[in-house]
C-alpha cells in the first residue's frame, strides 16, 4: 500500500465510525478505486468487519470497486438532458464502447458513468469527458468523439 | 489586505450602529467596485456558465486587458439567474451604468470588447443596462429591470447573486453581510434569535413546509449535552439546480445562515451536506469556510461573544434517499443511509443521539436577512400563510431558464408565461413537473395556481426542492413517468418492501408499455393488460405503507399523469401508438421507394438485419424483424425512412 495512503489514514482517529465514508472517500478520490487491501485495512483501523464496510460502500453510488478508465466519460441524465435526448446518447454509447454504465473496458482506457444533472439544463445534453464539458451531443457525434480521445491518450 | 481586514472587523462587523460613517462607507464603496474610476468586467463564473464556455471567455478578456486595455479589471462573479444567456458579461465603463451582454463566446471576447472602449457597441449581444446606482444611464438602451425575466421576479434572497465575487468574503462584508450574525451574537440570547424567526412565519422550504422557528425552538428545549446544525445542501433531483447556483453564487450568506442557527440552538458543531459530483461548489464553499475561519467569524470565541462554531463540509457518497432527514443522520454516523421511523424527530433525537436540526438551504438564506430586516419585513412578503419567496430552478422547454425567485402568492402562469417567456419554437405548453423526481406534473389548466404551501397542498402538489420543468407537445408522458421510475427504482434504498418491491413491478409494467413485444403470441399482451389493472394499486399501497418520504411520493408522477393525461396511457396500451413519437418500441419504420437510392447504408447499419433489398434498388424493411431502434433513420442522407 502507498504512502499516501497511509497519510489518508493518518488524518483520522482510529475507531471512529462517523469518519468512515469521508475516510473512503478520500481514498477513492486518490486512487480511483477501493481495492480490496484498502477496505480490510479501513476495518481494522475503524473496528468493523470487513462486511461491513462492503456493505456499506456497495450501498452508495460513489464507490467504485474497480479502477475507472483512462477516459471517463459522465452523461448528464437529468430532466432536462432527457427531453433533449440523452437517452440516444447514452444508447450510442453504449453500442460504441460495448460496456454498461459503471464498467471499464478490459484495456482499461475507457469508462463511463451517467449522473442526474450537472448543471448545463439549457446547453442539454451535456457530456463530460474527464472534465471538459461537451454541450448539444447528438448521437452520431459519439463515435468521432471516442475516437479522438482515444488516439490523444494512447499518444500521450 | 491586512489593514482592510482590520477595518472591517473592527469598523464595519463591530459596529454598535446600523448606519457606518461616510468615512467607512467610503472604503466599502471602494471593495464593492462601486468607486467607479476604471473599466469593470464582470463574468458569470457558476458551473452552468462554465458549462457554456465563460473559462475560455474569462481567459480570453484577460489576454485582451493585458493587451489593450491595462487599467480594466476583471470580476468574476455568480450566477446573475438567465441560464440561457450563459456566459454572461457585464461591462461597466467609469461613471455609467453595468451593461449585460448574452452568449459571450470565446470568440466573441475580441469584437465585443473593441466596440465598447470604442463606443461602437454591438446592439445583438446586448441584454440591458442595470439601473438604480445613480450612475449616467445609456440613452436608449433597456434596462434589465424592465425585462420580463426579472421584472416578475422578487430576489431576495438572490439578491447577491451575479453580483459579487463569491471568492471574496471582504466583499461580502461590504454588502453589509455578517453584521446580523455578529449582531445575534452580541445582543441576543438563544431564545430571542428563534422568537424572531417564529414571528417572521419562515417556513422550511424542502417541500413540508415545517414552522423553522419552531423547529429550533423544539432542540433547544431539548435537554442535551450536545446540539448538532444539520444543512441540507443535497439536491439530487434531476433537473434541480437552485442550491448548486446559491451555493457557488452567494456562499458566504448560506455560511451566515447555518451560523445565526447554529447560535440560535447552542450548537457548536454544523454540518453541510453536500451532492457530490459538484466539485466547484465544494470548492468556493470549502474556500468561503475558510475565509470566514480566518475573519474569526467561525471557531473559537467567535468575535469575543464566548460562542463557538465548527463548520464541517461532508460529501454524500451518491444516494438519494439521503435528503431524508433520518437517512442523512445515518450516512453522516457512518451507516448505510436508510430512513428510521420518525417520531423520534431529528430535533429531539438526532445526529448521535443529541437534537438536531436540518435545513435546507434556501430556508437558511432567508434567515440572515430576516435578522437583518426584522421579522415584519419578512411578513409583509408573500401571502399570510407563507411569508418569503420561493426560488426556483427553471428548465426545459421554456424560452428563458435558469434559477428565479417569486414572492409566495405568484401564479404558476406568471412563472411559465411572463418569465420563461413561453415555450421554445412555438410550441404548446403540455405539462409542467414540479418537485423533482417525486413531484407531479399539472397542465395548463392549473395554472392559476399560486405559489403557496397551502394552495398546492390542497390541490395536491408538492412544492418539493424547487424543481420546475417546463414540457412541450413533444414530450412523451408515458416515457416521463417511466424514467422518472427507473431513476427512483435505482435509488430506493430497500429498506421496506413497498418501496422496493413496488417500484420495480411499477418501471417493469411501464416498459412493458413503451416496448415493442417481441411476438404478440405468447401471452406478453395479456401479462401487459394485467399489469396495467395492476398500476393504480400498486400505487395505492406504496402511498399508504411506505416507510419514507421517497416512497411515499415515488407514485407521484405517475398518479397525476395517469389523472391529466389519461388518454395518452389508453394510446399507447390499446393502440400500441405514442402521439409524440418518443418510444421507440411504438415506432413502425418503412422505407419511401421514390426517395431511396439504394445506398445500402441503412442495411449494413441495421443491427437485427431487418432491411432487404439489392443495390442501387429501392430497399424495403421487415416489419416482423424490425426492433424499432431507429439507426436506418438516423443514418439515411436522403431521408427516405419514414417513421410513423
Amino acid at each position: 500500500m502507498s504512502i499516501e495512503i497511509d497519510l489518508i489514514f493518518k488524518k483520522y482517529k482510529p475507531g471512529r465510525r462517523e469518519d468512515l465514508i469521508p475516510l473512503l472517500q478520500e481514498i477513492q478520490e486518490n486512487n480511483g478505486y477501493l481495492s480490496e487491501d484498502v477496505i480490510v485495512k479501513a476495518g481494522v483501523y475503524t473496528g468493523l468487519s470487513t462486511t461491513k464496510i462492503y456493505g456499506l460502500a456497495t450501498f452508495y453510488d460513489q464507490f467504485r470497486f474497480i479502477p475507472c478508465g483512462k477516459i471517463q466519460i459522465k452523461v448528464c441524465h437529468g430532466t432536462s438532458c432527457f427531453l433533449n435526448g440523452s437517452q440516444a446518447v447514452i444508447n450510442r454509447i453504449k453500442e460504441e464502447t460495448g460496456l454498461q454504465a459503471r464498467q471499464t473496458s478490459r484495456d482499461g482506457l475507457l469508462s463511463y458513468d451517467i449522473v442526474t444533472c450537472m448543471g448545463g439544463c439549457n446547453n442539454g445534453p451535456v457530456i463530460s469527458v474527464n472534465g471538459e464539458y461537451y454541450t448539444f451531443v447528438k448521437p452520431e457525434q459519439i463515435p468521432d468523439l471516442i475516437k479522438k480521445i482515444r488516439y490523444i491518450i494512447e499518444n500521450d | 489586505m491586512e489593514g482592510l481586514k482590520k477595518i472591517l472587523i473592527d469598523k464595519v462587523l463591530l459596529y454598535e450602529s446600523d448606519s457606518l460613517p461616510a468615512e467607512t462607507e467610503k472604503i466599502l464603496r471602494e471593495v464593492r467596485h462601486e468607486k467607479n474610476d476604471h473599466a469593470v468586467i464582470y463574468i458569470s463564473s457558476g458551473t452552468s456558465s462554465i458549462i457554456a464556455g465563460s473559462e475560455k471567455t474569462g481567459l480570453a478578456i484577460k489576454a485582451y486587458i493585458n493587451e489593450n486595455a491595462p487599467g480594466a479589471e476583471l470580476v468574476q462573479v455568480g450566477c446573475t439567474g438567465p441560464a440561457n444567456f450563459e456566459p454572461l458579461v457585464c461591462f461597466q465603463l467609469p461613471g455609467k451604468n453595468k451593461l449585460y451582454f448574452r452568449n459571450i463566446t470565446e470568440e466573441k471576447v475580441e469584437p465585443l470588447l473593441n466596440g465598447l472602449f470604442h463606443n461602437d457597441i454591438n446592439r445583438d449581444d446586448l441584454v440591458g443596462q442595470s439601473g438604480g446606482q445613480g450612475f449616467e444611464a445609456w440613452p436608449g438602451f433597456p434596462f434589465i429591470d424592465d425585462l420580463p425575466f426579472f421584472s416578475f421576479q422578487k430576489r431576495v434572497i438572490l439578491n447577491n447573486c451575479g453580483c459579487y465575487d463569491p471568492e471574496n468574503i471582504e466583499e461580502y462584508i461590504a454588502r453589509s453581510g455578517y453584521r446580523a450574525f455578529v449582531k445575534a451574537i452580541r445582543n441576543y440570547t438563544y431564545e430571542e434569535v428563534c422568537n424572531i424567526i417564529e414571528i417572521s412565519g419562515l417556513r422550511g422550504r424542502s417541500g413540508g413546509g415545517f414552522l423553522t422557528g419552531f423547529k429550533w425552538k423544539q432542540a433547544l428545549n431539548t435537554i442535551a449535552s450536545s446540539r448538532y446544525m444539520i444543512c441540507n445542501a443535497k439536491e439530487s433531483d434531476p433537473g434541480a439546480f437552485t442550491d448548486r447556483t446559491i451555493l457557488e453564487s452567494d456562499p458566504h450568506r448560506l455560511i451566515e445562515g447555518i451560523a445565526i442557527a447554529s447560535y440560535a440552538i447552542g450548537a457548536s458543531t454544523a454540518f453541510v451536506f453536500f451532492r457530490q459530483g459538484s466539485e466547484h461548489a465544494r470548492r468556493r464553499l470549502q474556500r468561503a469556510i475558510d475565509n470566514a475561519r480566518d475573519f474569526g467569524l467561525i471557531g473559537h470565541n467567535i468575535m469575543s461573544s464566548g460562542y463557538n462554531l465548527d463548520i464541517f463540509i461532508r460529501i454524500e457518497p451518491g444516494a438519494f434517499v439521503c435528503g431524508e432527514e433520518t437517512a442523512l443522520i445515518s450516512t453522516l454516523e457512518g451507516r448505510r443511509g436508510m430512513p428510521q421511523l420518525k417520531p423520534p424527530y431529528p430535533s429531539t433525537f438526532g445526529l448521535f443521539g443529541k437534537p438536531t436540526v436540518i435545513n435546507n438551504v434556501e430556508t437558511l438564506m432567508n434567515v440572515p436577512l430576516i435578522m437583518q430586516n426584522g421579522p415584519e419585513w419578512f411578513r409583509a412578503l408573500g401571502t399570510e400563510k407563507s411569508p418569503g419567496t420561493k426560488v426556483f430552478a427553471v428548465a426545459g422547454k421554456g424560452r428563458m431558464s435558469g434559477v428565479i425567485e417569486v414572492e409566495m402568492g405568484t401564479s404558476i402562469r406568471t412563472i411559465v408565461e411572463d418569465i420563461a417567456d413561453g415555450i421554445k419554437e412555438g410550441k404548446e405548453l403540455k405539462a409542467i413537473q414540479l418537485g423533482g423526481a417525486t413531484g407531479s406534473f399539472i397542465t395548463s389548466e392549473d395554472l392559476d395556481i399560486t405559489v403557496d404551501f397551502d394552495v398546492m397542498k390542497e390541490n395536491g402538489i408538492g412544492m418539493g426542492a424547487g424543481g420546475f420543468v417546463i414540457i412541450d407537445e413533444n414530450t412523451c408522458m408515458v416515457d416521463l413517468v417511466r424514467y422518472y421510475m427507473e431513476f427512483i427504482r435505482n435509488e430506493s434504498c430497500g429498506k421496506c418492501i413497498p418501496c422496493r418491491e413496488g417500484t420495480g413491478r411499477m418501471l417493469g409494467i411501464f416498459e412493458s408499455v413503451v416496448k415493442k413485444p417481441l411476438s404478440e403470441d405468447s401471452g406478453t399482451t395479456l401479462e401487459r393488460f394485467k399489469g396495467v389493472m395492476q398500476l393504480e394499486t400498486i400505487a395505492s399501497v406504496m402511498k399508504d405503507t411506505s416507510l419514507c418520504g421517497l416512497g411515499q411520493m415515488a407514485p407521484n408522477p405517475f398518479l397525476s399523469a395517469l389523472k391529466n393525461f389519461r388518454e395518452e396511457f389508453e394510446e399507447h396500451i390499446f393502440d400500441r401508438k405514442c402521439r409524440a413519437n418518443v418510444c421507440r418500441g411504438l415506432r413502425t419504420f418503412s422505407i419511401d421507394v421514390d426517395k431511396c437510392t439504394g445506398c445500402t447504408v441503412c442495411a449494413a447499419k441495421c443491427p437485427v438485419n431487418a432491411i432487404y433489398g439489392t443495390r442501387l434498388q429501392p430497399f424495403f424493411i421487415v416489419e416482423e424483424k424490425c426492433t424499432g431502434c431507429g439507426i436506418c433513420f438516423d443514418v439515411c442522407k436522403f431521408s427516405a425512412v419514414i417513421v410513423k
